[in-house]
């Protein structure tokens, strides 16, 4: 039972990465079918921001410093996925093959970029005290960063939920997101929530460095070790789809923690994908389909 | 403004084909399109400068292990030209990046050899680079120095392999565990690629003769993020202690989510034979402090070479930076190489290989000899412990060189790996 137990907190925890590295992906790949693989490089670029505070507040203020690094973080990548956007990613809508390339030369360029600003080597991000260690409840052991990154990820799917059901702005990505010719003739500017949308989803990708630095290296590479599983959990979702995407998480989740549990790591790893695969086959929109309301199908 | 309208679903089907198919090639073998950072220009041995090869994972997984000791053969290469090069010629060194993906370590050792003409190749980390680039070495009659410390079970004749072999560095180890800690149960942790898994047989074939019993064998794909359930696994084996062969990033993972899941250095020791002065920096102390590592060099090394060593090192790339074995080991390389030439009055591989039988270097970690049948060198095994400043005390080995074994004749238990 303890096991189970455990595995399940592990799947959950492992599942909350998932989704805070994917819920930036929603808003780009999901919303505005653009491809982007600097994404992973964005999340880099949060956990450097974590790092730069850190140097420059010192050892004493680590806590100020890591809090400040939450809204820090997400207008650090906020701001470079709207300079990315702007320059580069408009040019290319509709044209995934040559946006997916641009991008991922854009996304080595960061972390060639990384390597001469902070050096090859992995930088230390130290925890707050508050996040050191963990507590044991029923012989489950939580460690206090997993704990974290979960009430992180709790917060921000609340405030995105919010903000797309109940603010003009978050109805106007609606809007453009289900028709988009429909939503130009009503009036509404899409290329300004095209850029919105954009600034959103690259800036949760720094959030989620920030979360990342709790319990991984930092380093340039950082965002390798992140980006395919971002897009995994994106495309079993369903495209643009929150409630997709929370669902896709927790499913990849508890399948690593528990294969894992009952064989290896690399198994776990490969046997995660064979379901994947295995699920697209079924079901190649993802979990949850999107309600389009258009002539085209 | 008119912006071409997008195809809806249709479209979105095709991002998720292409997107399917990046996932594939990504999940493969990544950064295998990483661009090189050589200089390019070729120019052979019968020129004013004799080129030599460095070939290292500059960017991917492994580069935060491997550019340091780039820097330490460029130092060690400076340090020669400004005392008259070899032969007569400054040695003109042409950096290469393996990218962390084995098969590019075999192509770039291979334009290193019949385009710049390199009289040897300083490189390699992992075991499966080494592996990747041994063929080619063999094959081109060209040499290689090999820095790192590895499972041993090889002796190419064309690889000059200056880290530590199994019986200089993982059963000094084992001998530790069981002789000061009094371990009897041990949990093998590893990387999933060649070194880990051979050095677990090797410390299971140990084990057996010694009357340790191993409760459990983990093993996570290099670059793994996630160590939550190997770590439940580890609590539910109550191991005396653990033996940890994670190479490159995850070692910063296991050692956060160690500490963070409550467990220290005086409840579960950890020895590692891959964690070094410089991943600690990346692992943050206050995560492993206490724990133990085997190598044979640290930073703190006694001796006025060591001293020298570091002092230049700091010198050259910043006093934030450390030394560590794999650092040393590649410095070293380069000398014993310089040496064998000049000795053998030829950069020709033949030569150099003669020559370089019995060879000695006082090197930062002590006096090192070449030994002849296997082109392994002589090491003294050194345990250390992780004090609070991020540097490595020695706490036990074996105090004076060990004769490489990498075949362990020598030891009755080890018949049959």
């Amino acid at each position: 039972m303890e096991v189970i137990l455990n595995q399940l907190f592990v799947g959950l925890s492992i599942a909350s990465i998932l989704l805070l590295v994917a819920l930036g992906l929603t808003f780009t790949f999901g919303q505005m079918n653009v491809i982007n693989m600097a994404h992973g490089e964005f999340i880099m670029a949060g956990a450097y921001t974590t790092y730069v505070l850190q140097t420059a507040f010192g050892t004493g203020l680590i806590t100020l410093s890591f809090g400040l690094a939450l809204p820090a973080a997400f207008v650090v990548a906020g701001t470079m996925g709207l300079i990315l956007e702007f320059t580069v990613i408009r040019r290319l809508y509709g044209r995934p093959l040559d946006t997916l390339l641009v991008t991922w030369g854009v996304g080595l360029m960061l972390q060639q970029l990384a390597r001469d600003l902070f050096g090859a080597q992995n930088v230390n991000v130290d925890a707050p005290s508050l996040l050191d260690g963990g507590v044991t409840v029923g012989g489950v052991s939580l460690s206090h960063p997993r704990l974290f990154i979960i009430g992180v990820v709790g917060l921000v799917v609340v405030a995105i939920a919010i903000y797309m059901q109940r603010t003009p702005a978050g109805r106007r990505m609606r809007a453009v997101m289900q028709n988009r010719p429909l939503a130009s003739v009503s009036g509404v500017r899409t290329t300004r929530v095209d850029r919105t949308t954009f600034f959103i989803g690259s800036g949760l990708a720094g959030l989620a460095g920030v979360g990342i630095t709790l319990l991984g290296p930092v380093g340039p590479t950082l965002g390798l070790a992140y980006i395919i599983d971002a897009f995994l959990v994106v495309i079993v979702g369903g495209l643009g789809q929150l409630r997709g995407a929370i669902l896709a998480a927790l499913a990849l989740g508890m399948a690593s923690s528990f294969i894992e549990y009952n064989t290896t790591a690399s198994i776990a790893k490969a046997g995660v994908f064979l379901l994947i695969v295995l699920f697209l086959q079924w079901r190649p929109q993802g979990l949850v389909v999107q309600q389009r309301r258009g002539l085209a199908s | 403004m008119n912006r071409p309208i997008r195809g809806e679903r249709r479209h979105g089907r095709r991002c998720l084909a292409v997107v399917a198919a990046v996932v594939v090639v990504f999940a493969t073998g990544c950064g295998s399109s990483d661009s090189d950072s050589s200089s390019g220009a070729s120019s052979s041995a019968s020129g004013s400068t004799i080129p030599v090869g460095i070939l290292h994972s500059l960017s991917g997984t492994m580069a935060i292990s491997e550019v340091s000791v780039r820097d330490a053969e460029l130092l060690a290469i400076e340090q020669i030209n400004a005392a008259g090069g070899v032969l007569g010629k400054k040695l003109k060194p042409v950096v290469e990046d393996g990218a962390s993906d084995w098969p590019t370590f075999a192509e770039k050792a291979q334009k290193l050899i019949s385009t710049d003409k390199v009289a040897a190749t300083f490189g390699g980390w992992t075991s499966a680079s080494r592996k990747a680039m041994l063929p080619v070495f063999e094959r081109n009659k060209a040499l290689l120095y090999y820095p790192v410390q590895y499972e041993g079970l090889e002796a190419s004749p064309y690889i000059f392999y200056t880290g530590a072999t199994t019986n200089q560095q993982i059963i000094p180890g084992l001998e530790f565990l069981q002789d000061e800690l009094k371990v009897k149960t041990l949990f093998l942790v590893g990387s999933d690629y060649v070194f880990p898994r051979t050095a677990n047989k090797e410390i299971k074939a140990w084990a057996k003769a010694h009357g340790v019993t191993i409760v459990g064998e983990e093993y996570a794909p290099l670059g793994n993020t996630d160590y939550a359930t190997t770590i439940n696994k580890i609590k539910d084996a109550k191991p005396d202690a653990v033996f940890q062969t994670i190479n490159g990033d995850s070692n910063v993972a296991f050692w956060k989510q160690f500490a963070d899941a409550g467990l220290d250095a005086k409840k579960l020791p950890v020895i590692s034979v891959s964690t070094a002065e410089d991943e600690v920096r990346g692992v943050g102390i206050k995560n492993i402090v206490g724990q133990y590592v085997a190598w044979n060099y640290y930073q703190t090394t006694p001796g006025a070479k060591n001293e020298a060593f570091v002092k230049a090192y700091k010198a050259k790339y910043g006093a934030d930076r450390v030394t560590d074995d794999p650092i040393e080991a590649g410095y070293v390389g380069v000398h014993l190489w310089a040496m064998a030439a000049e000795k053998a009055g030829s950069t020709d591989p033949e030569k150099v290989k003669a020559a370089s039988k019995g060879l000695t270097f006082e090197a930062p970690e002590g006096k090192v000899t070449i030994d002849g049948d296997n082109q392994h060198i002589y090491k003294t095994a050194r345990i250390g412990q992780l004090q609070p400043n991020g540097l490595i005390d020695e706490v036990g080995g074996s105090k004076e060189p060990i004769k490489p074994d990498p075949f362990l004749k020598t030891y009755p238990w080890a018949k049959g790996l």
